[in-house]
């Protein structure tokens, strides 16, 4: 459902991206792991066409999102960091993704029920704690039944009782046969949520596979011991100093 | 009215057995103008009828007295000159001339006096005549109510409207003269009046006026002529409330004066001229109650001119007021109003109790170098004239309004 | 693009920036009807501030408006919309707010105290050098990252405009004086949106003077119908042509 072939991106002389070739499909969950600015972000934008990748090509659904926008509507996004305009309510920005996306009659409004946002949509953003931008974001990304999910790091900053509603989320969408793409660092968290593993460092992968086998290849039981244990073999890490 | 002509006719019966009417019809018995006048005599009058005459040039030497009924027509087919008077007490009027010759050679005009008293020519028609009234050497006479219209493209095609010379006591009233060369000409005219006359679109000169001492024009309008009004050579003359407006070119005034002595310009208007007074080598000419409204300059004064007073004028809407190549002050230039004026008035006296200097660097400027005319009014102009104003290096420092009136005089009070 | 730019320009109003905008201009335009009662008097003073306060404000109020609307850019991104859609979204809705301010501040009360030529040419100026300087505010916010650096661009494209570059055409009308110079100020003015505008300003006021020598020839120019035309035209370019390049710049821009 979403290829990438051969993706660069530089910024400046920073290559954030380098040669990144992926297929990801339909029914499948995928953990984005790596360490900070291994460009996991970089990519998740360079499939929304917030970045635009300096070479190789993204095609979402048979489709080359160069100098498209209408794909966009096939996928919910929840950002990192939610930025809103600072004066509008809540209910107004939910409102006006709606009204933007008004193709879409049938709702998904789940999490604002289950996250009790509907008490409180007349609070202005920048009244909200980060919490519960997050909360606003994640409901954002589900409403309208996208088929695909990119989700950049959806629990940090969530209470553990939203964490739960929002991971049982996940993966009811992921059994309805939805691609759902996870950046995280919390990996147990991933664990859970994700069928296959896509390590990122130094803005190449270094390994994509399902997560059954690399627990198989490493003989470890939790993920992130068998990612560290990974880690460790192919001396992916860091040096000290970072 | 019967009665009237009754009683004009007991009075002047004595006169009127002397003298005769003669009929000029084309209907008639005497059928052309030409015999009409070969059969006056002094005294007597030749009624012309409605109609066109084609008889050339007609010279009247005789005393006598040619009025027209419904404005005949005397035609000058291009080729000739029409009137050419040249005896004393002679009145011409109701008189249509139309299409003289024209003549680079000799000033063919639609009438043309020569050395004769006491000539009035009152209430005539004039269409594209080369010259159309021409007097020289001729005094005591009065041109009144005529209307003088051409419609010549080019200045050497066409001669003035009205044309006076070595000429005295003259009246020119409320004459309308269109698309001439010069509205009127006065060279060495002394001691005469124009006054309540419209001269517009002329080729040249609304007014040129040269040599011409004592006298005096009045309440005349000259509007959008070639180069406006032009006065020059000449010691006391008097200008009183004309109108000066829309003289528009590189050379145009809406007047200029050269040379002039003793005069007074007194409650003119200015309007919308290139440059509103143009002066060179003006001395003792007093410049009062003036309006000068939307001018390039109001006022462009050059070094020659000297012991000038200029008071009691408004200066509002010009992009500038007063522009001069010299830093020598000889004129006073007290107590007028400026609507560029920014001071206060304390003592609430109605004069601005700091002094006005009209004159504006940028237009010393854009005297130099025309093409910087471009950037007038842009912020940076605003900013040089600023610091101009603060400390004067280019302007004359001393050439500055001492009393500026606060307000604008009012010209509907008489004061 | 409608429902964008309605959210654009719900969000601007929100600010109060545009209502003091308004404010300003409508105190100090009947200020100055009141002081003087000369309405050619009046259309004097307030080409200055046409000339100077309006491609200021504009400039420096659609960057930082620019700026403030990042985190709406990002969202809109995100979702289903076209780049440039966004962009002239954000350019039709600054723009828009800023046209009836100055309409409101400076046009009616000109239609309230009487219309001459000159007034109505002073509202069409005015107007046009709010887009102009709207499209300029675009171009160096898309330009760089950074919303100091892109104030202080803005500013010095005022500062150039306004100051600068007169400075620079005067010299060059000094230092060549003795040649004929008529045609390349032509076309050096047209370089400069703010100096088209006040040499179309100058036709309505200093007709008289601009009737001089050389004057005749630019009124022959700028007065002439195919001299309105022609500054009108330059205008155009100078709203267009930034805006163009700033979308394309969008366009290919990362987020």
């Amino acid at each position: 459902m979403i290829v990438l072939k051969k993706v660069n991106k530089h910024f400046g002389k920073l290559l954030a991206l380098d040669q990144v070739d992926i297929t990801m499909d339909a029914g499948k969950s995928y953990a984005l792991i790596g360490p900070n600015g291994s460009g996991k972000t970089t990519l998740i934008k360079s499939i929304l066409g917030m970045v635009i990748p300096s070479s190789g090509e993204i095609i979402v659904d048979n489709e080359n999102i160069k100098n498209h926008w209408k794909y966009r509507d096939k996928i919910g996004y929840m950002p990192q960091i939610g930025r809103y305009p600072e004066n509008m309510r809540i209910g107004q920005i939910i409102d006006m993704m709606k009204n933007i996306r008004r193709n879409i009659k049938d709702t998904d409004e789940e999490l604002i029920q289950a996250f009790n946002l509907s008490k409180i949509l007349d609070k202005r953003m920048h009244a909200l704690s980060g919490g519960t931008r997050q909360k606003v974001s994640a409901a954002l990304a589900f409403l309208f039944h996208a088929p695909i999910l990119i989700l950049d790091e959806p629990t940090a900053g969530l209470d553990p009782v939203s964490v739960e509603i929002l991971k049982e989320k996940i993966l009811k969408e992921k059994d309805k046969g939805k691609l759902i793409m996870i950046s995280s660092h919390i990996l147990s968290d991933l664990d859970e949520l994700s069928t296959d593993i896509v390590y990122l460092f130094e803005g190449k992968i270094q390994y994509n596979n399902t997560i059954a086998n690399l627990k198989e290849e490493t003989q470890e039981e939790r993920l992130g011991k068998a990612m560290a244990a990974y880690i460790n073999q192919n001396a992916l890490q860091h040096t000290l100093q970072d | 009215m019967k009665t009237i002509l009754l009683c004009l006719l007991l009075i002047y019966c004595p006169l009127l057995l002397l003298s005769k009417t003669i009929v000029v019809d084309s209907n008639g018995q005497i059928r052309s103008l030409k015999r009409a006048i070969e059969l006056a005599s002094a005294g007597d009058t030749v009624l012309v009828k409605s109609g066109t005459y084609k008889e050339g040039n007609l010279i009247i030497e005789k005393s006598i007295t040619i009025i027209g009924e419904n404005f005949p027509i005397l035609d000058g087919e291009h080729k000739h000159e029409i009137f050419t008077i040249h005896a004393n007490d002679i009145n011409i009027s109701g008189l249509e001339f139309r299409d003289t010759g024209t003549s680079s050679m000799n000033d063919l005009a639609a009438i043309k006096v020569l050395d004769s008293k006491r000539v009035t020519i009152i209430g005539n028609k004039f269409s594209n005549s080369f010259f159309g009234i021409y007097f020289a050497n001729s005094s005591n006479c009065r041109i009144e109510n005529n209307q003088l219209k051409a419609s010549a493209l080019a200045e050497y095609e066409i001669g003035n409207g009205i044309h006076l010379w070595k000429c005295e006591q003259i009246t020119i009233d409320n004459n309308r003269i269109e698309g001439h060369r010069d509205g009127i000409y006065f060279e060495f005219v002394t001691n005469s009046f124009i006054k309540n006359n419209h001269s517009e679109r002329n080729l040249r000169y609304g007014l040129h006026f040269m040599f011409s001492h004592n006298d005096e024009y009045t309440n005349n309008s000259f509007i959008n002529n070639g180069a406006g009004v032009a006065v020059m050579y000449t010691k006391n003359v008097k200008m009183y409330g004309n109108t000066f407006q829309q003289n528009w070119g590189a050379a145009a005034y809406g007047l200029l004066l050269k040379d002039i002595r003793d005069s007074e310009v007194i409650g003119n208007h200015f309007i919308k001229n290139t440059i509103g007074i143009y002066q060179e080598g003006v001395s003792r000419t007093v410049f009062e109650n003036n309006n000068f409204y939307e001018n390039g300059y109001a006022i462009r004064l050059q070094a020659s001119c000297d012991d000038n007073t200029f008071k009691r004028n408004n200066f509002s809407s010009n992009t500038f007021d007063l522009a001069t190549n010299g830093t020598m002050v000889l004129n006073t230039i007290d107590g007028n109003y400026w609507d560029k004026y920014q001071g206060y008035d304390m003592n609430k006296d109605g004069i601005g109790d700091i002094p006005f200097r009209p004159v504006n660097l940028y237009a010393m400027i854009v005297e130099r170098i025309p093409s910087a005319v471009l950037l007038w009014r842009s912020f940076l102009v605003l900013l040089m004239d600023r610091a101009e104003k603060v400390i004067p290096v280019a302007t004359p420092e001393n050439l500055k309004d001492n009393a500026p009136s606060m307000k604008p005089y009012d010209r509907s009070k008489k004061s | 693009m409608a429902r964008i730019i309605k959210y654009i320009f719900y969000d601007i109003l929100r600010t109060r920036f545009i209502l003091l905008y308004t404010l300003f201009l409508l105190i100090a335009t009947i200020a100055l009807f009141q002081l003087d009662s000369d309405v050619g008097k009046v259309i004097m003073s307030l080409m200055n501030i046409v000339l100077m306060v309006i491609p200021l404000v504009s400039i420096v109020f659609t960057t930082i408006h620019f700026y403030n609307s990042y985190e709406f850019i990002e969202l809109m991104l995100a979702q289903p919309v076209n780049r440039k859609v966004i962009f002239l979204s954000e350019y039709i809705s600054t723009a828009l707010s800023l046209c009836i301010a100055y309409l409101i501040g400076v046009g009616l009360p000109i239609i309230l105290y009487g219309v001459t030529p000159s007034s109505l040419t002073l509202i069409y100026t005015g107007l046009m050098l709010t887009l102009v300087f709207v499209s300029l505010a675009f171009l160096a916010s898309v330009l760089t990252r950074d919303k100091a650096k892109a104030i202080g661009v803005t500013l010095l494209f005022w500062f150039y405009f306004s100051l600068i570059y007169d400075g620079l055409l005067l010299w060059v009308i000094y230092s060549f004086s003795d040649y004929p110079l008529e045609k390349l100020t032509v076309a050096l003015v047209a370089l400069n949106p703010i100096d088209l505008a006040r040499i179309m300003m100058l036709l309505k006021l200093d007709i008289s003077a601009l009737m001089g020598y050389t004057g005749a020839f630019y009124q022959n120019f700028f007065g002439s119908y195919w001299g309105m035309l022609f500054s009108t035209g330059v205008l155009s370019l100078w709203i267009i042509f930034p805006l163009f390049l700033g979308t394309r710049i969008f366009i290919k821009k990362d987020l």
